[in-house]
């Protein structure tokens, strides 16, 4: 299995030549990065090539790396991650594209796999990542007139408006949350090493 | 001439036949449908962010409540992300024990589509006699968990607990004579593992009667052959999985292609369609149930053998046995930092996928070292398929609507999240 994987990963660095930024197997799973100038071509590559044949989009989504690892993180701050998988070869692979930190753009996949059509616009509902040559770019999972992109990791847990029904006006109203957002157990990051405390089994 | 215009319809968000909260656009044109837009997220509840900010333990029940018709496939693609991460070996008594229970889940989830399905498409009695055998599949849930659905009996590492020696038995009633209460309890005598037997000896009977009911039922045909007809190219451009990628005549099946637990050492048969209609669903779904009978017995006959521990010795993962916490100050501390500070994950990330009934469940979770993941993403099995209404519903009759969105088997649990 590793192997393949193997394989395949030598095989994408050289078909997939400069779009290819970065390719490596962790856990016996092959993740690509995939750089924006050429990114149709390569996954069009990937879908078609007899050798890759990653004929079915399982899914897509946003990913927000502000704080990741507590403000270790250099690089741009959005990512949408591709889960690809072939049934012809039985692989998976994960394609990872990084987006502009102001204005997130990412090419859209929706004429290369009908199935991302709403995974993107839920990718664009969450997070605000939009993507270009989308048919149906609208909000998906949010209410209606939703404001904010509610898995951005500056967007608070409990919200930014609540709702209720006002029976002087007669008709539901939102205001202003006025729930207080509680941490019950802190994120922790222990050290490499020291990471899992030091009690023997 | 007056202009005629389409008509718009709203279907839902509150109808029977929405399988839980879907509101459905229709545009249509006289009787047909030119047009449907489902809008979806009525149900969201951002499992997703709320996971975030959870301990990995702590989500676990979260995953019970996505898809809430098969409880234990989430709770399965979860922990198998977990141990990924973690690399952690599982005890092989608690493969076959999630094997068992995997299986247990798709036979709940089938017979409340099929009971489900009929009754949209106008049979009432075979909800009443799904309802019957998933009475008997929900004790088991509760005899090995105590809850009838929200179970949280998966933990990463294997399992809660080790199956029980005696079944529960029901209790005399005000409401039940000594003889009904025989009845119930006949099968009910001995070990959880008896009564799963048993059921398995039964179960193909009731599947007969379902079938009876239904499948050359000529009324049952004209609502369901040549409905809602995707081939398999693009059954696998719209990103189906599970009962509806088969039915379109692709034999993929994540237990047979990319086993998981103890699937590769069972046997078992992968039923697959061809027409890709309402139809063939339907028969591959009932196809299932049987094989999944069948791979439960093969369970049981497994588990009677081979008894052994049921979750990881690493009590950095799982708690200790309680008794060893009453003298063991390791374990103590053990079991405090689990419960307070939660599990260390190395940084990484993984994606682990199951054959859940409705398709490919999946977990995308990235940890970037901390108690908590950093992002999970919950890939649901129905999302695709609701995304797809528009393209098989256009050009059928309104009634077809109905239909279309039962056979995909909808639970909004997991597609809104």
């Amino acid at each position: 299995m590793t192997d393949a994987l193997e394989n395949l990963r030598q095989y994408l660095g050289a078909a997939l030549g400069e779009t290819l930024r970065n390719a490596r197997v962790d856990r016996g799973e092959l993740t690509v990065e995939l750089s924006r100038e050429g990114f149709l071509a390569a996954c069009l590559r990937l879908r078609d090539d007899a050798d890759c044949a990653f004929d079915l989009l399982v899914d897509v989504c946003g990913v927000d790396y502000v704080d990741y690892g507590d403000g270790l993180w250099e690089g741009p701050r959005f990512a949408v991650v591709y889960h690809l998988l072939s049934l012809k070869h039985r692989q998976r692979l994960r394609v990872r594209i990084f987006a502009d930190d102001d204005l997130p753009i990412v090419p859209s996949v929706v004429d290369i796999w009908a199935a991302a059509n709403w995974f993107e616009r839920e990718a664009f509902d969450l997070y605000g990542i939009l993507f270009d040559g989308h048919p149906d770019l609208r909000r998906i999972l949010t209410d209606y007139g939703f404001i904010g992109y509610p898995f951005r990791k500056d967007f608070p847990l409990v919200g930014t408006v609540e709702m209720r029904y006002d029976a002087d006006q007669g008709r539901v109203v939102y205001e202003p949350t006025r729930t207080e957002e509680r941490v019950v157990v802190p994120r922790i990051i222990r050290e490499e090493g020291e990471g899992r405390y030091n009690a023997r089994n | 001439m007056p202009e005629i215009n389409n008509f718009t319809m709203n279907f839902g968000p509150q109808h029977p036949s929405a399988h839980g909260v879907l509101r459905l656009v229709l545009e249509l044109d006289g009787e047909v449908i030119e047009r449907a837009d489902p809008h979806i997220g009525l149900l969201h509840r951002a499992t997703e962010k709320l996971a975030e900010n959870k301990t990995y333990l702590q989500n676990l029940p979260y995953m019970d409540r996505l898809d809430y018709v098969s409880m234990m496939c989430n709770e399965h693609a979860y922990c198998q992300a977990v141990e990924k991460l973690i690399g952690l070996e599982v005890p092989v008594r608690a493969q076959y024990i999630r094997t068992l229970f995997d299986e247990i889940t798709r036979i709940l989830n089938h017979l409340l589509w099929l009971g489900a399905y009929a009754l949209d498409v106008g049979a009432m009695s075979v909800f009443l006699y799904c309802f019957r055998e998933r009475e008997d599949l929900m004790d088991v849930y509760e005899a090995v968990s105590g809850a009838r659905m929200h179970a949280a009996y998966y933990r990463p590492g294997g399992v809660y607990r080790d199956l029980p020696a005696q079944m529960p038995q029901y209790q005399p009633s005000p409401y039940r004579d000594t003889q009904r209460l025989a009845e119930l309890n006949a099968s009910r005598q001995g070990s959880m593992l008896d009564f799963i037997e048993d059921f398995t000896r039964r179960f193909p009977t009731y599947v007969d009667e379902y079938e009876t009911l239904l499948t050359d039922n000529r009324i049952w045909k004209q609502r369901t052959v040549g409905i809602g007809v995707v081939g398999p190219e693009r059954a696998i451009q719209l990103g189906f999985t599970g009962p509806m990628l088969r039915a379109s005549g692709v034999a993929w099946d994540l237990r047979r292609t990319q086993p998981y637990a103890a699937y590769a050492d069972l046997d078992f048969d992968i039923p697959v369609g061809k027409t890709g209609d309402c139809y063939d669903r339907y028969l591959v779904r009932v196809a299932e149930m049987r094989q999944s009978n069948q791979i439960i017995a093969q369970c049981v006959d497994w588990l009677r053998k081979n008894p052994g521990p049921v979750i990881t010795d690493d009590f950095k993962v799982a708690t200790p046995p309680r008794e060893e916490m009453k003298t063991s100050m390791e374990a103590l501390i053990h079991h405090f930092k689990l419960f307070s500070e939660g599990m260390a994950v190395p940084a990484g990330e993984v994606y682990t996928a199951v054959e859940a009934p409705k398709g490919e469940f999946g977990i995308y979770m990235i940890s970037d070292g901390a108690n908590k993941p950093y992002r999970m993403k919950i890939r649901a099995p129905g999302f695709p398929h609701l995304a797809a209404m528009d393209e098989m519903a256009r050009g059928h009759m309104i009634a077809d609507v109905v239909a279309i969105l039962s056979t995909m088997d909808i639970v909004f649990g997991e597609i809104d999240r």
